[in-house]
């Protein structure tokens, strides 16, 4: 028990960051076994499920910064991330140009999107701001299932290129393109984690915990709300562009609200409020999937479902927030 | 002008399912604070049974709008007592991601079990055709799907506001401290409360059966109009539920016979302008937000 824990109403987050001597050397082991990890994956795994993997923990991460340290339960993702996808595979089919490239724009384009659904969505919190989200993403959807002469309607934009400066490996092979895209995934989990860091990102979690009292201390909570959502959106859209790519293929259902609905999942199962929690549930969630998809299985939704009650019934700190929690109480001990 | 009328009681007829469920919706929102995801599969599940009666039982389209609503009745009960109740407690957003999840759950199984090609589901005899109102002819299950939705949102009201046991259901609503402190159970209405508002749900399935393809997806995008619909109505808001549902479903019938491409997106813009405008909804209180 450290000082901290006697304040009543410090946050959980700043109870975590007051205690744990050492944990430098702690945190630097865990950033190294990480590393290692996410350059060995796509060794132990089919190198496309391996970029699936890298992609969807990016969207985990990037929906934490606004769930986590915002408070703010975003159901409505999937436009950020889909969206992205779309611009993406748009930019590399008619420009050409290098996958990294069009990704930036796909991202740069769901920061746009997000900047005046996130001004709407703000003035609303709690389970309103999951619904309006929602309902706004949906509407997207809707707009790219119209759009059909741009975005192929129900057959999907089809045959987007993975172009990088003529390196034919990088270009069709997916094991090397796993390389070429992991230092995005890479910098888009950095990003996140300054964002948190930052003074901003306490800033957040002070209007989290207590807006009336953020606001009281003149702070203007919407606009660091809006700048979350929209960062947020970023990183979800950096993640969707690369999706898009090394499928090369975009789908409607990377706008549709079933995939809003999976990063949520896929944040909750690692653990909300944890950041690299994400990375985990990714990994359980896509594995799994990935496992039953090609076992034939029908009704995916029927197990995906279950562990999302199961989570939120049983183990609502998630898969990360648990073992951090084991340790903790542990060493408190 | 004959067209106008069409398009009229063509939106009345589908916002009687929008405003039937919001209802449900609502009242479930209003007791237990909580925003059902799984409305949308309840109301495919009420579609699910009727056909399945028919299908098995061979009980026909009066017996499903009388047994449905009593099983899903029961299945709501059912839900409250063995999951929903564990996290009234904890932050709404809790059970907003349970009935997610049990939302996934309840699509996939009737997928597994009915295929996703649509079940077959004959509307009765006396429905079919067209009422002819002097020189007009309307086409008889609309009327009727509208008449009968209203009449039941009448009654919910009149149940809600006339009688003891919708002011007690209101007071544990507006000020559950207070209600309690005057010897009322609070609880021992959540379940039932939550019942009803599946029931509402699965009604709404049944009148959609005989007009809608019936599939294990049909609730998908049905939950996702719900939220607009209650947004702009003002969530908790019974009369707001009722107003937004049928205004929802006038705008997504004129939206599809003038401009087909932006109907469903119509709805969505309009949601935008009611929250940017009004947040708190059309009949919502502001404190409320």
């Amino acid at each position: 028990m450290s000082h901290i824990d006697a304040l009543p109403d410090a946050s959980a987050l700043e109870k975590r960051a007051a205690f744990v001597p050492g944990r430098s050397l702690q945190r630097w082991t865990l950033l190294a076994a990480g590393l290692v990890a996410a350059l060995a994956l796509p060794w132990f795994i089919y190198p496309p499920v391996a970029m699936d993997i890298a992609a969807w923990a990016l969207f985990a991460v990037a929906l934490d910064i606004l769930l986590g340290y915002g408070g703010l339960l975003s159901f409505g993702h999937a436009a950020y991330w889909g969206g992205s996808a779309y611009v993406t595979g748009l930019v590399a089919v008619h420009l050409g140009a290098p996958f990294p490239v069009a990704v930036l724009a796909g991202a740069l384009f769901s920061m746009l999107l997000a900047l005046p659904i996130g001004y709407l969505s703000v003035r609303r919190t709690g389970i309103y701001f999951a619904m309006v989200t929602l309902a706004f993403a949906q509407m997207v959807y809707f707009i790219a299932n119209q759009w059909s002469d741009l975005t192929g309607g129900e057959n999907g934009l089809q045959a987007v290129p993975k172009t990088f400066f003529g390196i034919e490996q990088i270009e069709t092979d997916a094991f090397y393109f796993y390389y070429a895209a992991l230092p995005m995934v890479l910098l888009g989990m950095w990003a996140a984690w300054r964002i948190v860091h930052s003074p901003f990102g306490r800033v957040l979690v002070a209007i989290r915990d207590n807006a009336p009292r953020a606001r009281a201390l003149g702070y203007d909570v919407d606009r660091y709300k809006v700048m979350a959502f929209v960062l947020s959106a970023g990183l979800a859209g950096l993640a969707g562009g690369l999706f898009a790519i090394s499928h090369g293929f975009v789908s409607l259902e990377e706008v549709n609200w079933t995939t809003s609905g999976k990063v949520v999942l896929i944040t909750v199962l690692g653990g909300i409020g944890t950041l690299w929690g994400g990375v985990l549930g990714a990994v359980i969630i896509i594995v799994m999937e990935d496992r039953l998809a090609s076992s034939g299985f029908e009704g995916i939704g029927i197990i995906t479902g279950s562990v999302f009650v199961a989570v939120v019934l049983l183990f609502r700190r998630g898969v990360w927030g648990t073992l951090r929690h084991v340790i903790v109480s542990r060493r408190q001990r | 002008m004959n067209a106008v009328l069409q398009y009229t009681i063509q939106g009345l007829a589908a916002g009687s399912f929008y405003a039937l469920a919001a209802l449900g919706l609502a009242v479930i929102f209003g007791v237990l604070g909580v925003v059902n995801f799984a409305h949308g599969a309840c109301y495919m599940l009420g579609a699910v049974t009727a056909a399945v009666l028919l299908d098995v039982l061979g009980l026909g389209f009066w017996w499903g709008l009388l047994v449905v609503p009593v099983l899903l009745f029961l299945f709501g009960v059912l839900l409250e007592r063995s999951l929903v109740r564990w996290l009234l407690a904890l932050d709404p957003l809790y059970n907003f991601l349970l009935t997610f999840g049990l939302s996934l759950i309840l699509v996939d199984l009737v997928k597994r079990r009915y295929g996703v090609s649509g079940l077959p589901y004959e509307r009765p005899e006396i429905l079919t055709g067209q009422l002819k109102v002097g020189e007009l002819g309307l086409p008889t299950y609309h009327v009727f799907v509208f008449l009968f939705s209203i009449s039941i949102c009448l009654l919910v009201w009149l149940l809600m506001t006339k009688t003891r046991i919708g002011m007690i259901v209101r007071a544990s609503t507006e000020k559950a401290d207070l209600a309690r402190a005057l010897g009322i159970n609070v609880n021992r209405w959540v379940t039932p409360v939550f019942g009803f508002g599946i029931a509402l749900a699965g009604l709404a399935g049944v009148l959609a059966a005989p007009f809608r393809a019936i599939t294990a997806d049909m609730g998908s995008s049905f939950v996702i109009i719900l939220f607009a619909v209650v947004v702009i109505g003002g969530l908790g808001s019974i009369v707001g539920a009722v107003v937004a549902g049928f205004l929802v479903g006038l705008l997504e019938a004129f939206g599809q016979a003038y401009a087909p491409a932006y109907a469903q997106i119509l709805i969505f813009v309009l949601m935008a302008v009611i929250v940017l405008v009004r947040p708190a909804g059309l009949f919502g209180r502001e404190d409320a937000a």
